[in-house]
């Protein structure tokens, strides 16, 4: 593909790698939708681990008193469960969709900075393997994914330290990703594709973005005070120094919060991309979705507080965050009801990406619900850090973000193979994550407000016989669960080795990602459209006759119009197909993210010598990164 | 003898007024009937502080499953309904209604800003300190908690107790919460007290004193939990408080005020006395006699040690509580499940506990940050002895 | 990229508004610390206090550290007027005036240290060392991007055409003096003002 580069110029160490096909591709690569693959796979993987976490807390607590495992490492495994699927799971999972999908939604040939783009995934990855790494260094994080100080501050050992440094490690790759991909949406759209023709999944991933961009830096300062606390003795949280501990939870939940809706926007935008391609309809109240969507970002970051309120803060404190966080539930009821009303009036295909994102509307209805009692300050008191936390926020996360993810997958497969996931399998596995999901969660609802506490290694026997059947329940779901998980590695391996073909276009779509062939080729688009409508590859394959019923276009009648339009908008792309230049694979984002595991050991175990190779690695890293040919027109 | 007075045996299951639970039933009718064996449940209130926010929950809850109703409602209405009948046809494309956007977009917030007035009243009300309310002041520990009543004891010096909060029947109370470790906030967490009958959860900070208002109603015994992750033994490290009649309670101070007698000379339990004090040396294990970390009033050793360290919690009237280790544990055999205690001590444990804390309870009594009881390297002899000492402490 | 620097959506570079975002990301994590700093000002948990600020020492480094903002658009408009020249002169005199800065940091710490101010003396001293010390690493990492534009420019691979190249490293340098021009006033001079004369 690369025809015109500088790269044959020049000694061996400056010259680009040049392969963009085959395996050893992928660590080179700077191509979105690789990158979006291999973030896909290693969400996977992390997402094996988190499940296993968190398959060994449950059979911990399918009895009472049991002594299964000790509390120290109940204690390991419930923290990074919490910290593996929120930061090495959701977040990333949504990074995989975002860097395949964005461009091509937009009508892009690439992100913004693409080679900045393969740092955050190799960061992203460095990062997951410093923070595993910590099991087989003297015991994994143990002071909850919230890592609330002191605790965090004065457990012996390393545990927390990893806890702190690898997430300002997954901080880095995030705040670069969030950068690159506001710049791409706000930059590289298409020539017509105005804001509000932009689909909702793209809307989300500003906003989600942008909450990224303002929140990643409140915690890494809180962080940082952390790791110092940790290895050199500060105070930033110590009491009897005359620090303060309520400090870390008001940065950590001044990010943790956004952080919600970090993880649950792009679901909502995946299932308002598949309800209305399987509706047949378009987006009901897309504008009121849109800025519902950016209400949720605002006063995402004016509720913080709501996780503190049994923490030492006033009524008054209490009762203004007990008022904004009711009234964050305006906007997510919106959502709810717009999605509904897609669906109502629309000719329904139950695909199995339909149905996981109707699954998804209905269990996140529960989750909201629940979260709206929270809201009940003074019954907080009551419901926080017990099991029916714990389910509401199950249900938002895994029956929201979760269901909307695999949504996503069941829907975008086609694009990314060619090939279609098998729809028995699909639906044996929506089923089976379906039931194992209420099976689990839905009894914690009920352990909970009989009084069991949430992150106890003992479920103790004196809480009755009703709250021990309710978590033999709940561990009984979080097998069916394994089952279902299962079932759906089978389809996807499956699928990509002998799926049936699936055309270009399999759902009759409405966005532009389906316009171009399936898989999408290197370039993306061999023309970039000019768009002209909201969901603008419906609007070319149909058009609404004088009494307002839809009629398909002719084949091809579409495209003539469009081309010369389109040609003369893009004029990078040179003389017709295969001729298009794409940025070079290069090798500086793997190298020089590499020396994150230098870096991170370094401050852990306070290794002058070591930071020195970090430092000295990461620093040519950078200028390898900086002296690189490129070819003409390639900014990075 | 341990007076069965102090210490009222509920009578009957507690029960809430039938109208709540007909209020319930659609959303959980296993729960109305399990409530009663659940101890720990929020959904049991036994006074004005948790009854305030149990009944803005109920009608939360009921608007909820009304909401919840509406739209899976909706959703089955539209998966049923509208389900692609392949006549090929297109449906009509309708892009939204914007009086139907503004029907959902402000009859929520109504209902919300509905329930926000008594939400907001009920954050006031229960921050306010009533006047006149007495005070106990309750130190978290890793992994147990201490109460101090301050001006009850003997010349108006404070009674100091563990695990088990004792109160006057229809009181207000005030507890006024810190965390510390020895008497310094330097190796303190924070952790969360909550009883759920009596009220909802506070959080307990090291260099801060935080509160929780609430009101006793009759005699009983309820059941609480630390709730604020506070690290390896979190789990164990419970609490209950005991309602005493004002009679009772009375009593009780009575009791509490007075230092432990030294047992007579030649028994087990004197010999348990002396071992408080004098642990015979064992290579390794350096300081650890029991008045290095435990004060019981009234102590006097052989060499006229005293027992003042308040490291561990205070053991003056030990036998006097029915839970011991952070409330893990019973000190009296139970008859039928929680709450109910015999007279028979439950020596076993007790033996077991003094010979090697850390087995029976996960603590981290050596090394950097030591939280805990250590492994003492006794005899079982000489634990039965210590123990025997202990079971005097009435 | 195909959609190169003159094809954008806005008509914005990307990597001018790529640095405009981050720098949006950067407020917030000094603003973090600035906060910190506030809360913690009189938490010196015995040990010195605000009320070792020289402010007439750190008033002239401040002053410096302004300056080197002047040099630094001087530079960009020498780029912009395609004059290599004085454009490698000035990002040399930005670049010294940055060090001329980090010099009197150091030396300031040094101060501190000896006046029993460490590290880990107090929240307080915890907040101001690591707040003005994350600052100095901003200021070390500018000097390096200026001292790396200086070198490219040397190499040929920033062309005169690509003022915009040192137009984004302008506007990282402008954005650590700005935040500097907070901290000066809201870290030494409020504090020591409160501590020193009682507000």
């Amino acid at each position: 593909m690369a025809s015109t580069t500088t790269s044959d110029a020049g000694p061996l160490l400056a010259r680009r790698p040049m392969k963009t096909q085959g395996r050893w591709s992928f660590l080179t690569t700077v191509d979105h939708k690789k990158i979006g693959i291999m973030y896909f796979w290693t969400t996977l993987v992390f997402f094996a681990l988190g499940g296993f976490e968190a398959v060994f807390v449950r059979t911990q607590l399918m009895k009472a008193e049991s002594t299964f495992m000790a509390e120290e490492l109940y204690n390991q495994l419930f923290t990074m469960h919490g910290v593996t699927m929120v930061f090495l799971v959701v977040m990333p999972l949504s990074a995989a969709f975002f860097n395949y999908l964005l461009p091509l939604m937009i009508g892009a040939r690439d992100v913004a900075f693409p080679r900045l783009n393969a740092f955050s995934y190799w960061v992203y990855l460095f990062g997951g393997i410093f923070l595993y790494s910590s099991f087989f260094l003297g015991g994994a994080p143990n002071g909850g994914w919230f890592g609330y100080a002191p605790l965090s501050t004065n457990i012996p050992g390393n545990n927390m330290a990893f806890y702190a440094m690898s997430l300002q490690i997954l901080g880095i790759s995030s705040l670069a990703a969030s950068v690159n991909f506001i710049v791409t949406i706000v930059n590289m759209r298409a020539v017509g594709m105005t804001f509000m023709r932009m689909p909702v999944f793209v809307w989300m991933s500003l906003v989600v973005n942008f909450l990224l961009l303002f929140s990643l830096p409140i915690i890494t300062v809180g962080l940082i005070m952390l790791q110092f606390d940790i290895a050199l003795g500060t105070s930033f949280y110590q009491a009897s120094a005359g620090g303060d501990p309520i400090l870390w939870q008001h940065l950590f939940w001044l990010f943790g919060h956004p952080e919600v809706y970090i993880l649950i926007l792009p679901a909502m935008g995946i299932v308002s991309e598949v309800l209305p391609t399987f509706s047949k309809k378009p987006l009901f109240g897309y504008s009121f979705l849109v800025f519902a969507g950016a209400a949720i970002g605002f006063i995402g970051f004016g509720v913080w507080a709501h996780h503190m309120f049994t923490s030492a803060i006033g009524p008054v404190a209490r009762a203004s965050f007990g008022l904004s966080t009711m009234f964050i539930a305006v906007p997510t009821g919106i959502k709810i009801f717009n999605w509904v009303f897609t669906m109502i009036g629309g000719k329904i295909k139950f695909t199995t990406a339909m149905l996981f994102s109707v699954g998804f509307v209905a269990m996140f209805t529960i989750g909201g619900l629940s979260g709206v009692t929270h809201a009940i300050v003074p019954h907080d008191y009551q419901q926080t850090d017990t099991y029916w936390v714990v389910a509401h926020f199950h249900y938002v996360l895994f029956g929201g973000a979760m269901f909307g993810g695999v949504s996503g997958m069941y829907y975008w497969f086609p694009k990314v193979t060619g090939k279609l996931m098998n729809e028995t399998l699909g639906r044996l596995h929506f089923w089976t994550w379906f039931i194992g999901f209420n099976l689990t969660f839905g009894p914690m609802h009920m352990s909970g407000l009989l009084g069991q506490p949430r992150r106890t290694a003992v479920l103790p026997a004196g809480l009755g016989d009703a709250v021990v059947l309710y978590n033999l329940l709940s561990t009984l779901g979080a097998f069916v669960l394994i089952v279902s998980s299962l079932i759906f590695l089978v389809n996807l391996i499956k699928s990509i080795k002998s799926g049936e073909p699936s055309g270009n276009d399999p759902w009759d779509a409405r966005t532009l990602e389906w316009m171009t062939e399936s898989p999408t080729p290197e370039v993306n688009f061999y023309e970039i459209p000019v768009v002209a409508h909201r969901d603008e590859f419906w609007h070319r394959k149909y058009a609404e006759d004088e009494a307002g019923v839809l009629r398909p276009v002719p084949a091809g009648a579409s495209e003539d119009h469009d081309v010369d339009a389109a040609v003369a908008t893009d004029e990078h792309a040179d003389d017709g197909h295969g001729h298009i230049h794409m940025p070079d694979p290069s090798y500086w984002p793997l190298v020089m993210t590499a020396a994150f595991l230098p870096f991170g050991y370094a401050v852990i175990y306070k290794s002058a010598p070591l930071l020195l190779l970090a430092a000295v690695w990461m620093f040519a890293g950078f200028y390898g990164w900086i002296i690189e040919p490129l070819a003409a027109g390639d900014d990075d | 003898m341990r007076d069965p007075h102090l210490h009222p045996v509920p009578t009957a299951p507690r029960r809430r007024p039938v109208g709540r639970v007909v209020l319930l039933a659609l959303l959980a009718f296993a729960l109305a009937a399990c409530s009663a064996s659940a101890p720990q449940s929020v959904l049991d209130p036994q006074g004005p502080a948790a009854q305030q926010p149990d009944d803005l929950f109920r009608v939360v809850l009921l608007i909820a499953l009304v909401v919840f109703l509406v739209v899976q409602g909706l959703i089955i209405y539209a998966v049923v309904k509208f389900r692609d009948n392949g006549d090929g046809e297109l449906p009509k494309q309708v892009h939204g209604n914007t009086k139907m956007e503004l029907v959902w977009t402000i009859v929520p917030a109504l209902i919300l800003a509905g329930i926000s007035v008594p939400t907001i009243k009920a954050v006031f009300d229960l921050a306010e300190e009533p006047p006149g309310a007495m005070i106990v002041e309750v130190i978290g520990h890793s992994w147990w908690w201490e109460y101090r009543y301050p001006g009850l004891g003997p010349d108006g010096t404070d009674l100091i107790t563990a695990n088990e909060m004792v109160l006057p029947e229809n009181t207000d109370i005030t507890l006024k919460m810190t965390a510390e470790e020895s008497g310094s906030t330097a190796n303190a967490v924070i952790h969360a007290y909550w009883i759920p009958a009596l009220a909802g959860k506070q959080d307990v900070v090291p260099g801060r004193i935080t509160t929780i208002n609430l009101q006793t109603s009759g005699p009983d015994v309820y059941m609480g939990q630390c709730t604020e992750y506070c690290g390896l033994s979190h789990a164990n490290m419970r609490n209950y408080a005991t309602v005493l009649s004002a009679a009772d309670f009375d009593a009780w101070v009575e009791l509490q005020g007075t230092p432990a007698a030294m047992p007579a000379e030649g028994s087990d339990a004197a010999e348990g006395a002396r071992l408080f004090a004098q642990l015979r040396d064992v290579e390794g294990l350096g300081q650890r006699a029991c008045v290095s970390c435990h004060a019981i009033s009234g102590y006097v050793g052989p060499d006229g040690e005293v027992a003042g360290a308040g490291v561990g919690p205070d053991l003056t009237h030990l036998m006097d509580r029915e839970m011991f280790a952070g409330a893990i544990f019973d000190l009296y055999e139970t008859s039928d499940g929680w709450g109910t205690w015999t007279d028979e001590p439950n020596v076993e444990d007790l033996v077991k506990w003094v010979q090697n804390a850390p087995e029976m309870k996960a603590m981290r009594a050596t090394g950097e940050n030591a939280l805990g009881m250590p492994n003492l390297g006794l005899t079982e002899q000489e634990a039965r002895q210590i123990v025997a000492y202990l079971l005097t402490l009435k | 990229m195909s959609t190169a620097a003159h094809e954008t959506t806005l008509g914005v570079d990307h990597r001018k508004l790529a640095m405009w975002v981050f720098l949006g990301s950067e407020f917030l994590f000094f603003g973090a610390f600035i906060s910190t700093f506030l809360l913690y000002f009189k938490e010196t948990n015995g040990g010195p206090g605000v009320e070792l600020f020289d402010i007439a020492f750190t008033s002239v480094s401040s002053f410096i550290l302004l300056m080197s903002s002047l040099t630094m658009v001087l530079a960009h408009n020498a780029h912009a007027h395609r004059d290599m020249r004085r454009l490698r002169m000035w990002l040399l005199a930005t670049a010294m005036l940055g060090l001329v800065f980090i010099g009197g940091q150091a030396f300031e710490f040094t101060t501190f240290y000896k006046e029993g101010l460490t590290l880990a003396t107090s929240p307080m001293s915890s907040a101001f060392f690591v707040l003005t010390g994350l600052h100095g690493a901003h200021v070390t990492i500018g000097i390096v991007l200026l001292l790396s534009t200086y070198a490219l420019t040397k190499t040929g691979k920033i062309t005169p055409e690509q003022d915009v190249k040192t137009e984004i490293v302008g506007l990282y340098w402008h954005f650590v003096d700005i935040v500097w021009v907070l901290i000066f006033t809201v870290v030494y001079l409020i504090p020591y003002d409160i501590v020193v004369f009682g507000g």
